[in-house]
């Protein structure tokens, strides 16, 4: 396995540079996630439009690839309405654990396409939970509405 | 190969051969290029144990205590011989020692059995910021339980105990004083003779958490004076699920049963049981009798090598690692205090803990990142997680410069 599968250019930017690093002062659902096993701590912070996603932002501390993962993340469900992002973390976490993810419709084949560069965890299940915390906590966000209880990978 | 050594003229090198003392180790011929740097995690296991315990079960396995048969006679002996082993070990008399799990079950007896029966509610019991979750969690169980305080000792800015303010914190309402002999996220070594005196003195027992120190230097309880220790068997090169706990003569005998069963017993009936005296009061049930003679067979091991040939190996590659590391730009070592002793805690700018690891990982370099089971120190210290390095008897110079070489290879990738 070469080190380069799991640390493509791609991760490793939005591990040096994340975006929608932020807090979202006008936020109207929160939630904490953590992963007890490394410490890393992650806030998603999302503006919901009725069922659509009007914004959200992330803030936190972790590794490269959790913090890609919340930075490619924010960037792709963007816009979308909550049933989308759904589909998306389905198949995004289906191509960590299992390699690869359903078949998405034609308007989120695109979407999939720009999460493919996380793939290569699929390869270091002690990675996995990394790439998947901003996605947990994001669906927590959605689901427990203002004050959640933080989300935690284990 | 003699491994024998006894006393030795000069500290400056170690009397033993690490790189001869790897064949008697088989998981290095089973993977080779393996470069094992988390012995502080649990330490791998020499020959003399694996097939100890396999010849152990061939020849003399059956249940101790109980059997009129001779093998049963012979399995006891063997048993209470390696209860001797550990007492040796230790300079410690053979009623002082109770076979556990491991350090973590002999600090939670202690909490369980001696805390009720002598700690009431506002008695202090006195930890540090360098204590594993096992240090801690105990005494938080029983201070929800009695209504005991909880004290923390802090480190000071080199990471080593801050023994001022250990001083000012020690008063009247300290009963205990539970604390680490070598700290496992740093290999900080604590001057635990002087908090001995010092707890003493203020009339508090001490319990020392050695699982860090007797994998790495001579210990005497005696000379330490402390009235508790306990240690775990697998990071001193013996099985998982056994360990020891020392405690000073006459401590056992006040001490109620902790769990029930057989074994701990003296007389079963409806009405009223009576209880064995010292360490069999503490073993309900049927031991881990191979478990025993494993960690004996591991700490024969150690003596064949020498308690004060570890220790130096340990210093020699402990200082190799400051050197190197700290020569690599972008790379901070974790403080230790005034002494750092076969683990290394560090930091490289710009990658995380468990990035480095993983990378580590591609060129066989195992640590460990993470926490540490030391959370309370980790906030200390305002990190979220830390890579270490840590050193057993088969560890040599290279296994350190293969770690530097990943440092740099994982600085390399990740462009910093």
């Amino acid at each position: 396995m070469d080190l380069r599968d799991l640390y493509q250019d791609i991760v490793l930017d939005h591990g040096r540079h994340p975006r929608n690093f932020r807090v979202l002062t006008d936020a109207n659902h929160l939630a904490h996630g953590h992963n007890p096993l490394c410490g890393d701590k992650v806030t998603v912070f999302l503006r919901l439009d009725g069922d659509r996603i009007a914004d959200v932002s992330f803030e936190g501390k972790g590794c490269a690839i959790s913090t890609a993962s919340a930075s490619l993340m924010t960037e792709i469900v963007l816009g979308k309405t909550l049933a989308e992002a759904s589909t998306l973390f389905g198949h995004f976490h289906d191509t960590v654990t299992k390699g690869d993810g359903a078949e998405l419709p034609p308007d989120l084949a695109e979407d999939g396409e720009r999460l493919q560069p996380l793939a290569g965890v699929k390869a270091y299940p002690a990675r996995v939970k990394c790439a998947t915390l901003a996605w947990h906590t994001l669906d927590a966000a959605v689901k427990g509405g203002g004050l959640s209880a933080p989300v935690k990978t284990e | 190969m003699n491994l024998l050594l006894k006393e030795r003229a000069s500290p400056a090198a170690p009397a033993f051969d690490p790189e001869e003392l790897r064949q008697q180790f088989p998981i290095f011929a089973r993977n080779p290029g393996l470069v094992f740097l988390d012995t502080a995690a649990s330490a791998q296991k020499p020959a003399a144990v694996i097939d100890g315990l396999a010849e152990f079960y061939r020849g003399d396995y059956a249940n101790v205590h109980r059997g009129v048969y001779r093998l049963s006679a012979r399995s006891t002996q063997r048993y209470e011989a390696a209860r001797e082993t550990v007492a040796r070990f230790l300079n410690a008399a053979a009623s002082e020692i109770v076979f556990v799990r491991g350090a973590t079950e002999g600090i939670n007896l202690v909490a369980q059995s001696w805390g009720p029966a002598f700690l009431k509610p506002g008695d202090q019991v006195l930890v540090s910021e360098l204590e594993h979750h096992s240090n801690i969690v105990p005494w938080q169980m029983l201070r929800q339980r009695l209504g005991i305080e909880l004290v923390v000792v802090p480190i000071d800015a080199s990471g080593g105990l801050d023994m001022v303010a250990f001083a000012r914190l020690l008063g009247p309402r300290t009963r205990l004083v539970a604390i680490t002999h070598v700290a496992n996220v740093s290999g900080c070594v604590v001057p635990v003779a002087d908090i001995v005196r010092l707890a003493h003195e203020a009339g508090a027992r001490v319990l020392l958490d050695g699982c860090q120190a007797v994998p790495r230097l001579p210990v005497d309880v005696r000379a330490l004076g402390c009235d508790f220790y306990v240690f775990s068997g697998h990071k001193c090169y013996g099985p998982t699920g056994i360990g020891a706990l020392y405690a000073r003569e006459g401590l056992l005998d006040a001490m109620p049963p902790w769990q029930g069963g057989g074994d701990m017993i003296r007389t079963v009936c409806f009405d009223e049981t009576t209880y064995q005296d010292g360490p069999q009061r503490f073993e309900a049930g049927t031991p881990d009798i191979s478990g025993a003679i494993g960690l004996a067979l591991a700490l024969d091991f150690m003596t064949g090598l020498g308690g004060d040939a570890i220790r130096d190996h340990e210093a020699d590659l402990t200082r190799h690692a400051e050197a190197m590391l700290g020569d690599v730009p972008g790379v901070s070592l974790v403080g230790a205090g005034d002494e750092r002793l076969g683990a290394v805690s560090f930091l490289v700018d710009g990658i995380h803990p468990h990035d480095l690891a993983t990378i580590f990982d591609q060129y066989d370099v195992a640590v460990r990142a993470g926490h540490h089971c030391a959370q309370p120190l980790m906030d200390r210290l305002g990190l979220p997680a830390t890579t270490r390095a840590s050193f057993g008897v088969y560890s040599i110079r290279a296994d350190v410069d293969a770690l530097v070489a990943a440092v740099r290879a994982a600085q390399k990738l990740f462009g910093c």
